[in-house]
């Protein structure tokens, strides 16, 4: 293998590009990334960077010189428009093809919009430098308020960020418990008691049923949230915070099997054994099924993996999800690792959920599958590493 | 120069932060005691809530891993070295002296 085309340029693609120079690849790498930005790294956008108190360069996930010690070939501000694997192709959007012998396919996901709300300014999401850009220039203005759609991760933290900022904030979430689905009813209701604790405004169980707004054509903005039970939340400012969709059309044709993300084996090899996926995109052969992570550790350790395999030629290594993420929020770090939406059986293991500090043990048929801890990193790192060594076969 | 702790205060495996401007972590590995600065040098974490093992000490947050004895990286996601404090135990107590700031590499 001489050449290779690494088709994404965030955390996943840098981190192949890295692993493509340890593991000894010298030949020829190219890099295709539709933002005009050099990587960098996602987890400070709802956060530090929404504040103010992290700056672009601060970002960063290479400096000048690691990025000349890689010896790449940048094309960034350009889209990978298909994929011909027996070509061994890429066409861009700007007509150019790179043509290598292997491809590794990171081109992540874009966030979910809300049916609705499209060209609808102060309506906002984030996933992007951009996106955060834009955020963070309308928070600054608003005098009205904020309503998050969604009470997942990021709708939480850019919630927090905005009490943080001292802005007035409602959030609405379609299900009972936010997080239930990851951590359980009884977990998720601890966590989303962090919301209330700081003066945030929790609607559960709440439908959207419309936007309201004023103006018209290009200044046409947001006024508020209409709920399914007819409840009107004003807000100038409202972020939508349900989720992602895999990046995969451009591999429309190319007969790659796609379904809800690039199908992968055990090892993130896909049915072309040149073209191998990482990142969000990623649906790899998991010990319960297909499964895709998009987490931030996910992306920085599945291509160590992926492209040992590539280069072998073969799937020659399985790649074994630490499952780990984390989440910072109203001054309140939460930790997870392992699978604990698996689970059959969860115990608080040290601390009281009720101090806000504590750790928690997943089991399922009496074995350990995950552990969450909110502020309480040290027994988390003990938990972890015992789930780690219990878990992946050594 | 900051008088920390009394030696017995600290057991092995164990760290004590000192707060200040740039918080110093003081931890005893296997009876030897280093101060190194507190904060990951890749993001905002506590280095004294990480997993000590020998003379490393794990970032709690991304793993990044930091010798004490030098305060080197051993590799991603921490690339710069987090600062080394000299450490003195004067009639059971130790104490840092905090390296200038103007030394940062």
């Amino acid at each position: 293998m001489r050449s290779i085309a690494v088709v994404g340029a965030s955390l996943a693609g840098l981190r192949a590009v890295e692993e493509l120079r340890t593991q000894g690849f010298d030949g020829r790498i190219t890099v295709i990334g539709e933002e005009p930005h050099r990587p960098y790294d996602r987890p400070p956008l709802s956060k530090a960077y929404l504040t103010g108190t992290c700056a672009t360069e601060d970002l960063r996930l290479a400096d000048a010189a690691d990025t000349d010690e890689l010896a790449a070939e940048w094309h960034l501000g350009v889209r990978a428009d298909s994929l011909d694997p027996a070509a061994r192709s890429v066409r861009l959007s700007d007509g150019t093809e790179v043509v290598a012998d292997g491809i590794v396919i990171a081109t992540g996901g874009r966030a979910r919009p809300l049916p609705g709300a499209e060209g609808l300014a102060g309506v906002h999401t984030l996933r992007t430098l951009d996106d955060a850009v834009a955020l963070r220039a309308d928070l600054d203005a608003s005098t009205a308020g904020v309503v998050v759609i969604g009470a997942g991760w990021i709708g939480a933290e850019v919630a927090s960020t905005c009490r943080t900022l001292g802005l007035p904030v409602t959030v609405v979430e379609a299900s009972t418990t936010p997080l239930a689905r990851v951590l359980g009813a009884t977990m998720g209701a601890h966590c989303a008691a962090l919301h209330t604790d700081h003066g945030a405004d929790l609607r559960t169980g709440a439908g959207v049923a419309s936007l309201t707004s004023t103006g018209f054509g290009p200044w046409k903005r947001v006024t508020g949230v209409v709920l399914d039970d007819g409840t009107h939340l004003p807000a100038d400012v409202v972020v939508v915070g349900i989720g992602m969709r895999p990046n995969t059309e451009w591999l429309a044709g190319s007969g790659l099997p796609v379904d809800n993300g690039v199908l992968c084996d055990a090892g993130c090899v896909t049915a072309f054994p040149s073209v191998v996926a990482v990142g969000d995109v990623a649906r790899y052969h998991g010990p319960d099924g297909p499964v895709r992570h998009e987490h931030w550790s996910n992306a920085s350790e599945q291509p160590a993996v992926a492209v040992r395999n590539l280069l072998a030629g073969t799937t020659i290594q399985e790649y074994h999800s630490s499952g780990y993420f984390w989440s910072d929020q109203y001054g309140t770090r939460l930790q997870v690792a392992g699978h604990p939406a698996g689970a059959d059986e969860v115990t608080v293991v040290d601390g009281s959920p009720h101090d806000r500090r504590f750790v928690a043990e997943y089991r399922r048929a009496g074995t350990a599958v995950g552990v969450l801890a909110m502020n309480n990193p040290k027994q988390f790192g003990r938990l972890r590493r015992q789930l780690r060594a219990g878990a992946v076969p050594a | 120069m900051i008088p920390v702790c009394a030696v017995a205060d600290l057991p092995d495996g164990e760290a004590v932060r000192i707060p200040g401007e740039v918080p110093i972590a003081v931890f005893n590995a296997g009876g030897e005691i280093y101060a190194i600065d507190d904060t990951c040098s890749h993001q905002d974490a506590s280095l004294s809530e990480g997993w000590l093992e020998g003379c490393f000490v794990e970032c709690p947050l991304h793993a990044a891993s930091f010798d004490l004895r030098t305060g080197m990286p051993t590799g991603a996601p921490a690339k710069k070295p987090v600062r080394t404090h000299e450490v003195t135990i004067q009639d059971g107590v130790i104490h840092v002296v905090p390296q200038n700031q103007e030394a940062v590499v």
